[in-house]
């Protein structure tokens, strides 16, 4: 641990007068703060809840086994990243036991690779699943802008882009939750700025703190948390100024808006968050593969029976409480998103043994 | 997915459109085409903060 992690760290020991709990965003943040066993050494009296930030694992069961039934077309390439490909439809399957039934699913890296893949086969159907969240909806958008100037007519989106402020400002709402304190994710905030977050803060009235992804952004993010709380205070601060400026990505914004607009969404165990998604926009509609989604069935209740993903997500239920965790549910055998993903909560417990 | 990757620009090819302005980035010794439409101030030299092939940010020099 550098001297500059060392010295944050007691200053966050010194500050500490009565207990915080406090939320992590971003699964990118929960894998590094266990990495770095950042949770093991804050005073007792801070509690981390890991919060929804995993793409994969939020994405909505329905759209999944969308993606399944495209996949089994003949004439379909499917094409997404590589963590989408392991996680669980309803049924189940994955995208990658589809793949090895014969299905041509393929890992890209870039959403840029899809166009060149559609060029490649003019007689093949490409179907991109777009996830993630408002770091990587700009390059879907770019795609979609660069398809339609191409005129590209063998390409379609299945999109499931997912926007972080609705879902934090759903959670907070909720008298039962406990988040007395938000590390906002770095990256989303260097995309979005930070307008949208003083506007949580004004609504919700918690201290709300861009942080970055290493050692001793994260712990710079906890001690301004942390302080702000001890203070009373309730404002939103960048501590990640390196890759964050209070506009964002002017650019990125005008993208995402000309060629998506916000719409209510399924989150994989949250339910419906106002606003929580994307679509495309009506002159993208050539690109478009409209949502199915089925009325709530007996294998959805099924499927939380025997994964509680929802509770982890909300921060609800330590991943390493559940009662499958590590015996039923390993990374190499899911029962649910969290468990697969590098940014999953329970995939980090199960790695750093918490 | 929202872990970006940092890499250096170091050669870039410009286009009327800057829709598809690309550059070439520089990861740790390897090279990948990324496309520069939301950074239009990226210039060679430059650390930039790319996810999924699509440059987002640069990086501020560290003091």
């Amino acid at each position: 641990m550098s001297a500059e992690a060392k010295q944050l760290l007691e200053q966050i020991h010194s500050s500490t007068t009565r207990p915080w709990t406090l939320m992590e965003v971003c699964g990118g943040q929960t894998h590094a703060l266990l990495r770095h066993g950042i949770d093991q050494l804050l005073p007792p009296e801070i509690t981390l809840i890991h919060g929804p930030g995993c793409p994969v694992c939020v994405t909505a069961t329905e759209r999944i086994d969308q993606a399944l039934a495209l996949a089994e077309q003949p004439e379909v390439i499917l094409c997404s990243y590589g963590d989408m490909l392991r996680v669980p439809g309803s049924n189940g399957r994955d995208l990658l036991s589809l793949r090895a039934q014969g299905a041509d699913v393929r890992v890209i890296y870039s959403p840029l690779d899809v166009l060149e893949l559609a060029r490649q086969h003019p007689e093949r159907q490409v179907v991109f699943f777009a996830v993630g969240f408002e770091t990587t909806a700009p390059a879907t958008a770019l795609l979609a802008q660069q398809a339609l100037a191409e005129a590209i007519s063998n390409l379609k989106l299945l999109v499931a882009h997912v926007r972080v402020v609705p879902v934090l400002n759903q959670l907070l709402s909720d008298p039962a939750c406990a988040v007395q304190g938000v590390l906002a994710a770095g990256h989303v905030c260097t995309v979005m700025g930070g307008s949208e977050l003083n506007d949580l803060v004004q609504r919700r009235r918690r201290p709300v703190v861009i942080t970055g992804f290493s050692a001793e952004e994260l712990l710079q993010g906890i001690l301004r948390c942390i302080t702000q709380l001890e203070r009373g205070e309730a404002r939103v601060e960048n501590a990640y100024g390196k890759a964050v400026s209070a506009e964002g990505n002017r650019e990125a914004q005008t993208l995402l808006k000309h060629v998506f607009e916000p719409i209510n969404t399924i989150w994989r165990g949250l339910g419906v968050i106002n606003q929580g998604g994307y679509k495309l926009r009506p002159a993208f509609v050539q690109l478009a593969l409209d949502h199915k989604d089925r009325q709530a069935s007996n294998e959805q209740t099924a499927e939380q029976a025997e994964c509680p993903s929802g509770l982890v997500l909300q921060g609800l239920l330590r991943p390493s409480a559940c009662s499958s965790f590590g015996n039923r549910c390993t990374p190499d055998h899911p029962l649910g998103a969290p468990m697969v993903s590098s940014e999953g909560a329970c995939a980090a417990y199960y790695r750093y043994q918490r | 997915m929202c872990l970006a990757v940092a890499g250096e620009l170091v050669s870039i090819s410009e286009h009327a459109d800057p829709l598809w302005r690309m550059g070439d980035v520089c990861f740790g010794g390897v090279l990948r085409q990324v496309s520069l439409a939301c950074v239009p101030e990226a210039r060679i030299g430059d650390q930039l903060l790319v996810h999924v092939g699509v440059a987002l940010t640069v990086l501020e020099p560290e003091p």
